[in-house]
């Protein structure tokens, strides 16, 4: 079985990567919906360490499979997805959630802003200016003081800087194949790495949903440990980015 | 310091160094983090044998009270070999990392591969017995 396969779409080539830890309760019906709303998509699920079936509900429902044998965390997941993509042809990649939270119907929405040359695409949850995903007073907050860091270190607002709907070009996929950051929440300091490495960034509004099943990630007191470590991150990064970026231009 | 001290102190540092030339000549510590060991063990089993020089060293350096500069010496060493530990770690964290993704994609494309595809690793001359080639594959996985 050839890994690319062929696609009736015109577009360049895409595969949505999903990192999953523990999804195989939600991962079915996300992949189902996937299939209907974007069957010309391919998609790789890359299984973080997974100890719940999450790699072989992901191979019943026929998409790729990447299974790690120990849990990396997100970033490196999401890496090891970028990977995939490059080393099998395909140009563009989907970040895509595990969880239920992203609407399939939006990935075109995405593709459109990569057609018209950004490299990285953000799906917003709060761009459009109806509050109609809510989030919780001390994630709020960590989230508002986040945009303002990224503000201040990139000159840019963005609404929605942790989203984890996103959509990369063929020079961004090539770029986080290699420089993907690892630590916890990977998607601010990657939104900083492509904005300093000068990639064309925007945000495109999107609807998302509440979490059909898993965890959110927002106990109180491992939000503030995650959210000073991301602090020390970003004021550190200008030197860190340095180091990280051996040779390459966009 | 008084005899007993001066005993238990040399008999406390002499087992430490034997501990670490053990350890050496086993190859369970790598010839670098040995050398250090080693240095220190040096250090302590002559400072034992002689506790004057101590205090000759720490009048030289103007410390009154010479424990103080062995506490000093002491905690501005094992901070250095923390701090050089904890990016050996980091750097140890991120290989093991690729490794993982770089296996993880390689089973992946192993798994995709026709069955039959996968030749047996076999480097000495075949034997003129017919081998499964599906079993061999099946054994690699």
């Amino acid at each position: 079985m050839p890994l690319v396969t062929e696609r009736s779409s015109s577009r360049p080539s895409t595969i949505a990567v999903i990192p999953a830890y523990n999804e195989a309760a939600a991962l079915p019906a996300v992949l189902a919906e996937l299939r209907h709303e974007a069957p010309w998509l391919d998609v790789v699920v890359v299984s973080d360490g997974s100890t719940d079936g999450t790699a072989s509900a992901a191979r019943d429902a026929g998409v790729h499979v990447v299974e790690l044998p120990y849990n990396l965390g997100i970033g490196g997941a999401l890496q090891t997805g970028f990977r995939f993509a490059s080393r099998h042809g395909y140009q563009r990649v989907i970040q895509f959630d595990a969880d239920g939270q992203h609407d399939p119907r939006e990935v075109p929405c995405l593709l459109d802003a990569l057609d018209q040359g950004v490299d990285l695409v953000i799906g917003s949850r709060f761009a459009s200016g109806d509050h109609a995903y809510r989030v919780g007073r001390a994630r709020g907050g960590a989230m508002g003081i986040i945009r303002l860091g990224v503000r201040l270190l990139s000159g840019r607002r963005f609404s929605d800087t942790s989203s984890g709907f996103r959509a990369f070009s063929p020079s961004m996929v090539a770029y986080f194949a290699d420089n993907y950051p690892a630590e916890y929440m990977d998607s601010v300091e990657a939104l900083l790495l492509a904005l300093r490495a000068g990639f064309d960034v925007v945000e495109v509004p999107v609807r998302m949903r509440e979490r059909t099943a898993g965890h959110p990630s927002n106990r109180r007191i491992r939000l503030a440990y995650h959210f000073v470590r991301l602090g020390v991150v970003m004021a550190l990064s200008p030197t860190r980015h340095r180091s990280t970026m051996r040779g390459v231009t966009p | 310091m008084n005899t007993k001290a001066h005993i238990l102190v040399s008999i406390v540092s002499i087992t430490s160094l034997l501990f670490i030339l053990r350890l050496v000549r086993r190859r369970q510590l790598r010839a670098k983090y040995a050398l250090l060991w080693l240095s220190v063990g040096i250090v302590f089993v002559v400072l034992g044998v002689s506790p004057l020089l101590l205090d000759k060293v720490a009048k030289r350096v103007g410390i009154d009270y010479p424990p103080a500069l062995l506490f000093l010496v002491g905690i501005i060493f094992l901070l250095l070999v923390v701090v050089h530990l904890t990016w050996e770690v980091s750097r140890l964290e991120e290989r093991t990392r690729l490794l993982a993704e770089e296996m993880a994609l390689l089973r992946t494309e192993v798994s995709a591969l026709p069955s039959g595809t996968v030749e047996p690793l076999v480097v000495a001359p075949q034997p003129p017995a017919a081998t499964s080639r599906t079993g061999s594959a099946a054994d690699l996985r």
